[in-house]
């Protein structure tokens, strides 16, 4: 088998054993990247120089005979918002197409800690706002699976770039489903964790009160391994949490028994694909076979999260992206005066989904309209997140699916904001709740994959662990490749 | 209607963007079908619940007030689209 089919945690071994070296392990994922990224279009920035020094200074360490890290050496992907010293960080955006960031991101600074290589970085929708990554500045993604559908988004570079073997692992960011849905889309394991887990500084913002960075892998461990290198306080960012990260390698556990499950009923909206229920169902059943316990509840404000959302992420962004000014970074065009130089700046290089939601967002913060739209949704979001509360005093953990579909057509949607907006539906509220949530593979439809959708309360990433790593452990979905991996 | 294409354009200007007709009638159509289907909100009776802006119980987080490292002017000034003598450079504001 090729180096790049494998997990970080089997290349791991093959390192410290002295099987394989770094290098050799970094020119096969180089070379995988030479032979399908014309196919998949996952990366906007290619570090490959960088990329072979990092792989060169973990060879001389286990030369030397030290101990490395887990991830030392295991090349992966950086969603393009994430800010890397020196690297272009572009969010996907014209507006930023030369931007080169003076500071690391602290996710950055924790993998280079680590050793860990960097292939590059992906392609997203412009600004995190998208669930396709067809909202791109600069190209379109195609998903592994079948190359005429999308790899899902916002993070749709680094979901494809791993399920192709164009990375081992990847980072990517998550504010509405942004790792989770692409994770699904892309037959992988995508986790947000708690708000707060990750340090957001160097995080291109798009809605602070939601924004998460977290691991897309081929599988739960690896999931474990980034998380205890990316999870921590961070005296940069005032939002992270300030308490102990537990070594969540210990979480990987193939034992269920006596775990509580929800199954919330309105998360099987309609519109979701018969054969995504039928998936999620047979889950269940495994779960209980393997000792778990389940219950049906009831989470009755679902149905506004979606809407809630949809106000309150675009007043955050419209507020975030004012920055784009043409002043201080970015592209700027001149103007006949410092106003008309914001107006044509923003107009010429903002795309349509980006001037879509910070329209929407200043409407909702409009004077007139801001009782109405942006503080009746943050008051939606107090009882979703009321929702949570209160399953969580019956359950360990909810289940749904993460999206209703597999992924869809190219082109499907873009014609129509609102049908892919309610491709967010089911994990949507998680991020209004601010409570972790992982995907992982749980079937196939029509050859495309389908994700599960485990959620657990406010820094239960150990629950998440033990609960996926079992269901893992006990199928074999995480172990199919996607076609393109066996045709090239 | 939620929203008509005057309250569209004037979106627009707050925003500090500027689009051309057809751009505008597409735009007031999306926005309007948005609006309309966030109005589901206004079915909720939201009386005496609070607002929640951030799911953290976090206040006021401060730090000690002591110098530290920051970034050094040239790197900060490396992405303007204009600078002069140390500082960015913007068209005149004011006349005279």
């Amino acid at each position: 088998m090729e180096l790049f089919k494998y997990t970080a945690h089997q290349l791991h071994e093959k390192l410290v054993s002295k099987e394989i070296s770094a290098v050799e392990l970094t020119k096969s994922v180089l070379a995988r990247v030479d032979a399908v990224e014309k196919d998949v279009q996952s990366y906007i920035t290619q570090t490959r120089e960088s990329a072979l020094e990092q792989a060169e200074a973990v060879d001389a360490k286990i030369g030397q005979g030290q101990a490395i890290s887990t991830l030392a050496g295991i090349p992966g992907a950086l969603k393009d918002n994430m800010c890397t010293k020196g690297t272009k960080t572009t969010c996907a955006s014209k507006i930023l197409a030369n931007f080169i960031p003076p500071y690391n991101a602290t996710v950055v600074e924790k993998l280079m800690a680590e050793d860990t290589v960097v292939i590059g970085k992906a392609n997203m929708d412009e600004f995190a706002m998208g669930g396709s990554t067809e909202n791109s500045g600069f190209f379109q993604t195609r998903n592994p699976w079948d190359l005429a559908t999308v790899p899902g988004g916002s993070s749709g570079g680094s979901a494809a770039a791993v399920a192709a073997g164009e990375a081992i692992w990847a980072l990517g960011s998550d504010t509405g489903g942004s790792i989770r849905q692409p994770a699904a889309y892309c037959g992988l394991v995508g986790m947000k964790p708690t708000y707060g887990r990750v340090s957001r500084y160097g995080l291109v913002a798009y809605a602070s009160s939601l924004d998460q960075i977290g691991p897309i892998t081929r599988d739960v461990r690896d999931c474990a391994h980034v998380l205890n290198i990316i999870c921590g306080h961070d005296a940069k960012d005032s939002t992270s949490i300030n308490t102990g990260v537990p070594d969540y390698t210990k979480s990987l556990v193939n034992d269920i028994k006596g775990l509580k499950i929800g199954l919330p009923r309105e998360y099987f909206v309609s519109g979701m694909d018969p054969e995504v229920e039928r998936a999620i169902n047979k889950a269940i059943e495994q779960l209980v076979a393997l000792g778990a316990e389940y219950k049906e509840i009831s989470m009755p404000h679902t149905e506004y999260a979606l809407s809630a959302y949809y106000m309150i992420a675009p007043a955050e962004a419209s507020s975030n992206l004012a920055r784009y000014d043409g002043v201080s970074f970015g592209e700027r065009i001149e103007g006949s005066d410092i106003i008309d130089m914001y107006k044509k700046t923003r107009s010429a290089f903002f795309g349509a989904e980006v001037k879509r939601r910070i329209m929407l967002g200043t409407y909702a913060l409009s004077a007139g309209y801001h009782d109405a739209y942006y503080v009746k949704a943050l008051q939606v979001r107090t009882l979703v997140k009321q929702d949570f509360d209160k399953a969580f005093h019956d359950v360990d953990v909810i289940i749904t699916p993460t999206a209703p579909t597999t992924a869809f057509k190219l082109g499907e949607k873009t014609n129509d904001p609102l049908a892919m907006y309610l491709q967010d539906v089911c994990t949507i509220p998680v991020n209004l709740a601010g409570v972790p949530a992982v995907s992982i593979p749980c079937g196939f439809a029509g050859g495309m994959p389908i994700g599960l959708q485990i959620i657990a309360k406010p820094l239960g990433e150990e629950t998440l662990i033990r609960t996926a790593y079992t269901f893992e452990q006990n199928n074999d979905y995480h172990k199919g490749f996607a076609p393109l991996l066996e045709v090239k | 209607m939620k929203i008509t294409r005057e309250d569209v354009a004037n979106v627009a200007l707050l925003s500090r963007l500027e689009f051309c007709e057809s751009e505008l009638e597409t735009f007031t159509g999306q926005l309007d079908a948005i609006l309309e289907y966030a109005d589901v909100l206004n079915k909720l009776n939201v009386d005496n619940v609070e607002p929640t802006a951030h799911v953290l119980p976090l206040k006021n987080v401060m730090r000690a007030d002591e110098a530290k490292p920051s970034l050094p002017r040239e790197l900060a000034l490396a992405n303007a689209p204009e600078q002069e003598d140390g500082y960015f450079k913007v068209p005149k504001i004011m006349e005279g």
